[in-house]
């Protein structure tokens, strides 16, 4: 077990949140298209506000603190805001599209200790970048800055969004970070908007692209282990916790409001009106959350992938039920397995590409759990 | 092997974890995870205070170890972090640490 799973395994074990996600604010210098934020930057936490917060979460024992927006450095107290974080010992991960990086920013940002920054990236091509962040001239600028916080020795990690209009980019954009001596992450996750909008989901990266995605050794390393059926379920995996989002992690809104995470819009209370460890310790939507156990989960118990899917529970949130299963991820998991999944076969997701639903459907399990069988509606 | 001050460094991010102590490095990003002894160490690595001190009146205090063995421990201790830029050692006090005083829990 590496140390990142025994820390949070110890975590998990003494209801520490290890990790939160802190949009200071929601305003943004770009308008990407694929965006599930509205940029409204009304009545945000002042800085007395956020730092007092940073506190609370020190007290309780928060350890990795990600600042992002929007974009976090139109806020003029962007830096007196991480340079308080680090004061207070916190892992900061600073997420901007690097616009308003200048060689005196980056200085400052490497002499604080900000651990790394990451910058997404959707094409090295000008013309595709700048269509999906809607603003001339932004691929150009970002790798400026990128180039910049690199010479000072900041750790940056490219952030590649793939979706329909950058579906072929990926290499390009890797060979891009790899010049910059940058890190790079491909995520192939269009989320809806957080007000329920499910607009911005036709951005997603078509199944065909998804699928060669999976098969990409560049990519995903080994592809005979990465795209395997999925193996026996045991125990261990339905007494497991779906994933970490309320149970070691969560989110906080630029008004002070807290989810289980970023991709999770459950209101679990906010900070304005109690302190974090009491909606830490008190929420009771927290408190479901956390008493959800992969054996709970109503479609997805039953199926073959239920140890080895990337199953979002906000996403399912999203989409009507957090014990329920999220589509795209159902889709995720027959691209790269070609095993039909348990959601699929219940009508909650639908590929283009999987088996046609009329007539008998049949999934071949290891032969330690036999043959599940069922037959369309 | 010669008695040094240790203070901790201002660039790595720290948070007490239970009894231990998580840190990591952000020059290269290294994960650490102190055993309580070690977090104690760490909390007395004012860059103020000698090691053997803090040995004496952290560690053999608070534990049933030779003086000696501790020291050594300590002394290992202390190297393999400051390799990594965790841990300050010098042969005189360190005024500009990071290393304000770390109540104990």
């Amino acid at each position: 077990m590496s140390l990142m799973e025994q820390l949070n395994r110890k975590a998990l074990s003494l209801s520490v949140p290890l990790s939160v996600h802190l949009d200071v604010t929601y305003r943004c210098n770009e308008r990407c298209q694929h965006c599930y934020l509205e940029h409204d930057g009304e009545n945000e936490l002042t800085t007395a506000e956020i730092c007092g917060f940073l506190k609370q979460f020190a007290a309780t024992g928060v350890f990795f603190l990600t600042i992002s927006g929007g974009e976090p450095l139109l806020r003029r107290d962007c830096f007196e805001i991480i340079e308080f974080a680090r004061e207070l010992k916190f892992n900061v991960k600073l997420k901007t599209n690097a616009l308003l990086i200048r060689e005196q920013q980056a200085r400052r940002l490497r002499e604080t200790g900000v651990e790394q920054v990451q910058v997404s990236i959707y094409s090295h091509k000008p013309e595709v970048h700048d269509a999906i962040t809607r603003l001339p001239g932004s691929l150009s600028r970002s790798l400026a800055g990128i180039r910049l916080m690199r010479a000072a020795g900041l750790k940056v990690t490219f952030a590649n969004v793939l979706m329909k209009s950058n579906a072929r980019d990926y290499p390009g954009v890797q060979a891009l970070a790899a010049e910059t001596g940058s890190h790079y992450t491909l995520d192939p996750t269009i989320t809806p908007m957080l007000d329920g909008d499910s607009s911005v989901v036709a951005w997603r990266l078509p199944p065909e692209e998804l699928r060669a995605v999976f098969r990409n050794q560049r990519l995903v390393g080994n592809v005979e282990d990465f795209c395997a059926p999925p193996p026996p379920i045991d125990d261990g995996i339905r007494e497991g916790i779906p994933c970490s989002a309320g149970h070691t992690s969560c989110y906080i809104s630029p008004w002070g409001d807290l989810y289980p995470c970023v991709q999770f819009p459950l209101p679990c209370g906010n900070l304005r009106q109690h302190s974090f460890s009491e909606i830490w310790a008190g929420s009771a939507q927290l408190g479901e959350v956390r008493s959800i156990r992969a054996k709970h989960l109503s479609t997805c118990s039953s199926c073959s992938h239920l140890g080895t899917c990337t199953r979002c529970p906000g996403l399912a949130f999203m989409e009507g039920n957090m014990r329920g299963p999220s589509s795209a991820d159902c889709e995720k998991s027959f691209l790269r397995t070609g095993v039909v999944t348990a959601g699929m076969l219940a009508g909650h997701a639908v590929s283009p590409l999987a088996p046609p639903r009329s007539g008998l459907v049949q999934i071949q399990l290891p032969s330690s759990l036999g043959t599940l069988q069922s037959t369309s509606p | 092997m010669k008695d040094r001050y240790v203070a901790r460094s201002r660039t790595v991010a720290a948070r007490q974890l239970g009894e231990e102590m998580v840190i990591m490095s952000a020059s290269d990003s290294t994960l650490f995870n102190l055993n309580p002894v070690a977090t104690l160490i760490w909390q007395a690595a004012d860059g103020r205070t000698l090691l053997t001190k803090i040995v004496e009146e952290r560690i053999c205090a608070a534990y049933e170890v030779a003086p000696g063995e501790a020291l050594r421990d300590a002394q290992e201790f202390v190297a393999a972090l400051a390799s990594h830029g965790i841990l300050l050692l010098a042969d005189s006090p360190i005024p500009d640490s990071s290393a304000e005083p770390v109540k104990r829990s």
